[in-house]
């Protein structure tokens, strides 16, 4: 049964009178692991960021759990939502400060205690007290996954999660997020340029290209019988612009 | 050469001494350069940051105000805040003319520029993704100023050192505004230029020695706080 957490109707971003996504309709269903996949420039990271809330639409409407949320957006909405950066943005402090950041700032007193089990769970226990820019690539990316899965939220959204990181991180994040998806239910929304990542971890799949929807579908019949040629040329890896 | 070693020594025997009249000069340049720097602190630091966040119309005409003031001559200050506050000045009847308020006042429209300007400059070196990601973290608009602010604080601590830099050496402000009155504005900047005017040039040399010695400890402990800071 469709039980739709997202929903996007004509929701067009311009920037510079230059219309980066249009998204005629987008569903993201509560509970999935939605995969948008596509070339660099074809309005992924957009999307990404009107979906956590970060900017508005310039037209059309985005209804968030049944409410339309187009204007300003209450912060009990906002804090429903989190997302992973393609590259993490860590804090001048140590692993431990950044994980608890958002239990702090929103006054949860048993903080210290998730943020440790958090970087427990991402594999990083002995960096707990080392300052967190010290740390390599992967083990950053890392830091900002327990940052975002500690604060709970009903929707975790990955921009590029494991781009330009080795294959040992690659899998350690990819089975993080498969267990929050599997395990605690969270929705999440996964940005990837890497169509073997998004045939491994989705549930549905759609194919962003100039902004534009070209396809969705379920991860099988994506990349086994896509309807579209541009699709069938994107998953056998070819070059789509 | 012998000026400078007779001034040494003489520096030397009046902080063992703790000669009140040293005393007293330096504890007032402290408190004048200390009470400005607070309020220039106060002013200058969300000025700067504001700049820093914040983008609007009018924006680079304020920063461009802010430059300019950065390299203010400081006698110039002195010069218009004199008439502002003299008797026929718009503001003579408050009588802060000749007072330790006027030599503050002096103070603060010299080194707030240099707190904001650094300020500023700090809060834009800051990544500008870091605010995307602290929202979206659940954080509010002013938890996120604020958080931006930390990861700036190392900068903010220098344009305190330069605030402080630019007005406990300052001389002619203070001179025109305070008048270098025994007991009540006479700070060490000016107490040197009396007594250098007077040919005392070892106690002139003596309260140099002083003034760089206290330039010198408040910048350590103002690094000091920045090492603390940095981790």
């Amino acid at each position: 049964m469709s039980d739709p957490i997202y929903l996007l109707s004509d929701a067009v971003k311009v920037y510079s009178r230059r219309e980066v996504l249009h998204i005629e309709e987008l569903e993201v269903q509560r509970g999935e692991l939605f995969c948008i996949v596509g070339p660099s420039g074809a309005g992924k990271s957009t999307l990404l960021r009107l979906l956590n809330f970060l900017e508005p639409p310039t037209s059309g409407e985005i209804t968030f759990d049944g409410r339309l949320v187009n204007g300003a957006i209450p912060l009990e909405i906002r804090r429903r939502v989190t997302m992973v950066f393609q590259r993490p943005i860590l804090l001048h402090a140590t692993t431990h400060q950044n994980v608890v950041y958002g239990l702090k700032i929103r006054g949860e007193k048993d903080g210290d205690d998730r943020a440790g089990r958090a970087i427990e769970q991402v594999g990083l226990g002995e960096f707990a007290q080392v300052p967190a820019r010290t740390l390599s690539g992967g083990e950053a990316q890392r830091v900002a996954l327990a940052r975002a899965m500690v604060l709970e939220p009903e929707v975790l959204l990955l921009d590029e999660p494991t781009a330009n990181l080795d294959p040992y991180n690659i899998g350690l994040i990819e089975r993080i997020i498969t267990h929050l998806n599997r395990e605690r239910g969270v929705t999440i929304v996964l940005v990837t340029h890497n169509v073997f990542q998004a045939r491994r971890l989705a549930h549905r799949v759609a194919l962003l290209l100039e902004g534009r929807v070209v396809e969705i579908a379920d991860v099988e019949p994506f990349f086994n019988q896509p309807r579209d040629p541009r699709t069938a040329a994107f998953v056998r890896g070819e070059m789509i612009y | 050469m012998e000026e400078i070693i007779k001034g040494l020594i003489q520096a030397l025997h009046l902080i063992i001494t703790l000669d009140p009249n040293v005393l007293e000069i330096a504890f007032l340049s402290l408190r004048v350069t200390g009470t400005a720097l607070l309020f220039s602190a106060l002013v200058g630091i969300p000025l700067g940051s504001w700049l820093g966040l914040k983008r609007f119309i009018g924006r680079r005409l304020i920063i461009a105000v802010l430059y300019t003031g950065m390299g203010f001559p400081p006698v110039v200050v002195g010069l218009l805040v004199f008439l502002m506050l003299s008797h026929s000045g718009p503001f003579g009847p408050l009588g802060w003319l000749f007072t330790p308020k006027a030599m503050v006042l002096a103070q603060v429209i010299i080194s707030f520029p240099l707190v904001s300007g650094f300020t500023m400059a700090s809060v834009m070196s800051v990544d500008p993704d870091l605010r995307r990601q602290l929202l979206s973290l659940g954080a509010t608009d002013w938890q996120a100023t604020l958080t931006i602010l930390m990861e700036a604080r190392v900068g903010v601590v220098v344009s305190l050192i330069a605030g402080f830099g630019s007005i406990i050496s300052e001389v002619g402000a203070v001179m025109l505004v305070g008048g270098n009155i025994e007991g009540v504005t006479r700070v060490l900047t000016t107490a040197i230029v009396l007594e250098t005017r007077k040919g005392n040039f070892a106690l002139a040399m003596a309260l140099g020695v002083i003034l760089l010695a206290l330039s010198f400890a408040a910048n350590l402990a103002i690094l000091h706080l920045q090492g603390e800071l940095e981790g």
